[in-house]
């Protein structure tokens, strides 16, 4: 019987002739920690009574949540995340070097066929270049830096095929959110969602890590997409590792496939306070708005910084918003600032950040007041998850952050796109 | 093992946001204090009602969202015994077996706020006493059950120096 992705990387990995909810012990390719789990992996690590960590040319730490840090507790945790990182020899990116999920694949650390857990659940971001990849929690962790294995069960697959091409000002962040409303929170939960068809073909591979960095907000393990020319070309860009990409079989057996056409698709906004309460935007058009954010795991990269920028150019935001920008990493920071991007963000009004996460989990750098509207590029809209329980959050594309803050309500890019 | 408590009752998918807000988990690694906030963004008062032992009793993917570790820690060290769920989201779902903190999924449309519950894990029934009826429990995978019954994770790997599930 064929195989799907999933069950081919992990039977690989394993060593087993592996299948849908098989459970296996597999071979981890990298392993990754941010600062808000690595403290306590560390302590398990410790508890394990282990001394050293399995391979660390395979590892990294990354200081992207709360970078710089605002707080003296934060502070220590960095501190341990140094030190352990010195005593190990293991990667470590500190302030302003990006998010995690920008850092390993601009780094190079994971390429088509991998098998890598992280402790974030947004991990499964590297599915985009066919990587199975997966969040984790702290202990987990800790079993992968002591062991280099983590246990698995074999999930189902879930498939998308999506066919047609997205309209002019509709972008990869319209069409996940648009599926994450379909198919809502738990539509997917413990299985590997798979997005294939010409309208993920027709993507670039930068958006295309949008749409497997919300497979978790429908509940799936990983995001799963073929390597095509374009992942093999962004992949040895990037990394001089060896790539062993991996197809579905034809006769490969999926739990659930679901096909949609996207040719006549809207940009899609998530409403307070559930990623799956989506609505085309028409219906949300006008809402008012106090600050915007561009930026995040989903949503920092060049491509995404390009598109806001073409429509801020020249422009003010309104007088009564705020705009932050945080770019998705270093290398992303310097290629704005050579392109005029940061310098567009900045005359048009807005507060360019750290590279890093801070505002997108609330912990500084944008925590909105009492009954404020966010308009967020990010992932997650969960009451308080910007670091007030009493903000209302939206989510949508770059195009429509952008387009929303010049008006000062939320509003429809479609209209700066000639 | 049983468990016996009231029922705290919530709703669907409830992130671990909700359990434990990032705007505290990032402070510190010391989880009594982690605790005081459990819940706290659905419910200010959570904390000061809970009575040893008690459960939180919620709908379908309790536990999505972030995979902060600190929310089954938050939970244990805020003295509930167990989560009552319909279905868990799946790095929720490791977590609190990793840590020992012991999930049961069922039915709990069968369950009000204040119900007093008694869990038999072995024998896979939980029997509401307030409405006098039993009901039956998914039993967990023997991967799952292995790492329980070792005292989770760091006991499983201090034990055998790492996996074993022979």
């Amino acid at each position: 019987m064929g195989k799907t992705i999933a069950e081919k990387i992990l039977s690989h990995k394993s060593g087993q002739d592996a299948y849908a909810n098989d459970i296996v012990v597999a071979d981890l390719d990298f392993v990754m920690g941010q600062d808000g789990t690595s403290g306590l992996a560390i302590r398990a690590f410790e508890d394990m009574q282990a001394k050293k960590v399995f391979d660390p040319s395979r590892i990294a730490m990354v200081i992207d949540h709360s970078a710089p840090s605002p707080l003296q507790g934060v502070s220590a945790l960095h501190k341990q995340m140094r030190d352990f990182a010195a005593q190990q020899g293991i990667y470590l990116y500190d302030i302003g070097d990006g998010v995690c999920h920008q850092l390993l694949p601009e780094q190079g650390h994971v390429v088509p066929g991998d098998l890598v857990i992280g402790a974030d659940s947004h991990t499964c971001t590297y599915g985009a270049i066919n990587v199975f990849s997966t969040g984790v929690g702290s202990t987990d962790l800790a079993a992968g830096l002591v062991s280099g294995k983590l246990w698995f069960k074999v999930p189902e697959t879930f498939k998308f095929v999506l066919n047609g091409k997205l309209p002019a000002g509709v972008y990869s962040k319209d069409l996940i959110l648009y599926l994450i409303g379909d198919v809502s929170a738990d539509g997917a939960t413990y299985m590997a969602a798979e997005y294939t068809g010409e309208a993920v073909d027709d993507l670039s591979v930068e958006a295309r890590f949008t749409m497997s960095n919300m497979a978790i907000e429908m509940g799936a393990k990983v995001g799963l997409m073929r390597a095509d020319q374009k992942t093999i070309d962004w992949v040895q860009a990037h990394s001089k590792r060896v790539i062993q990409a991996v197809e579905s079989d034809e006769d490969a057996r999926y739990a659930r496939i679901k096909e949609y056409d996207v040719s006549s698709l809207e940009p899609q906004v998530a409403k307070p306070h559930t990623v799956d309460n989506v609505s085309p935007i028409t219906e949300v058009v006008g809402t008012p708005i106090q600050q915007g954010l561009i930026g995040t795991c989903t949503n920092g990269r060049l491509e995404d910084l390009r598109i806001a920028a073409s429509i801020l150019k020249g422009k003010k935001i309104h007088k009564d918003n705020r705009l932050i920008i945080a770019p998705s990493s270093r290398q992303v920071f310097i290629q704005a600032i050579r392109e005029g991007l940061i310098e567009t963000f900045v005359q048009a009004g807005a507060a360019v950040v750290t590279p890093g996460c801070g505002p997108c989990v609330g912990t500084h750098n944008g925590v909105p007041s009492d009954g404020e509207n966010v308009i967020s590029t990010a992932n997650r809209n969960f009451k308080g998850r910007m670091g007030n329980p009493n903000a209302f959050i939206y989510l949508g594309s770059p195009a429509t952050v952008a387009a929303s803050v010049l008006k000062g309500e939320i509003s429809d890019p479609r209209e700066h796109i000639e | 093992m049983d468990l016996q408590g009231r029922a705290h009752k919530f709703g669907d998918d409830v992130n671990t946001d909700y359990i434990i807000s990032g705007r505290y988990k990032f402070k510190t690694l010391d989880m009594k204090e982690l605790a005081r906030h459990v819940m706290e963004d659905l419910d200010p008062d959570f904390y000061s009602k809970v009575n040893k032992g008690d459960f939180i009793v919620a709908g379908r993917n309790f536990g999505c969202g972030s995979s902060r570790e600190q929310a089954p820690l938050a939970i244990i060290n805020a003295d509930i015994g167990a989560v009552i769920a319909k279905s868990f989201a799946r790095i929720f779902y490791r977590n609190c077996i990793n840590t020992g903190l012991p999930l049961i999924e069922c039915d709990t449309d069968q369950i009000d706020p204040g119900d007093e519950l008694k869990v038999d894990l072995e024998g896979g029934v939980l029997y509401n006493l307030s409405k006098e009826i039993e009901i039956p429990i998914t039993p967990l995978p023997p991967v799952m059950l292995k790492i329980l019954s070792d005292g989770g994770l760091v006991e499983h790997f201090k034990k055998y120096g790492g996996f074993n599930f022979e």
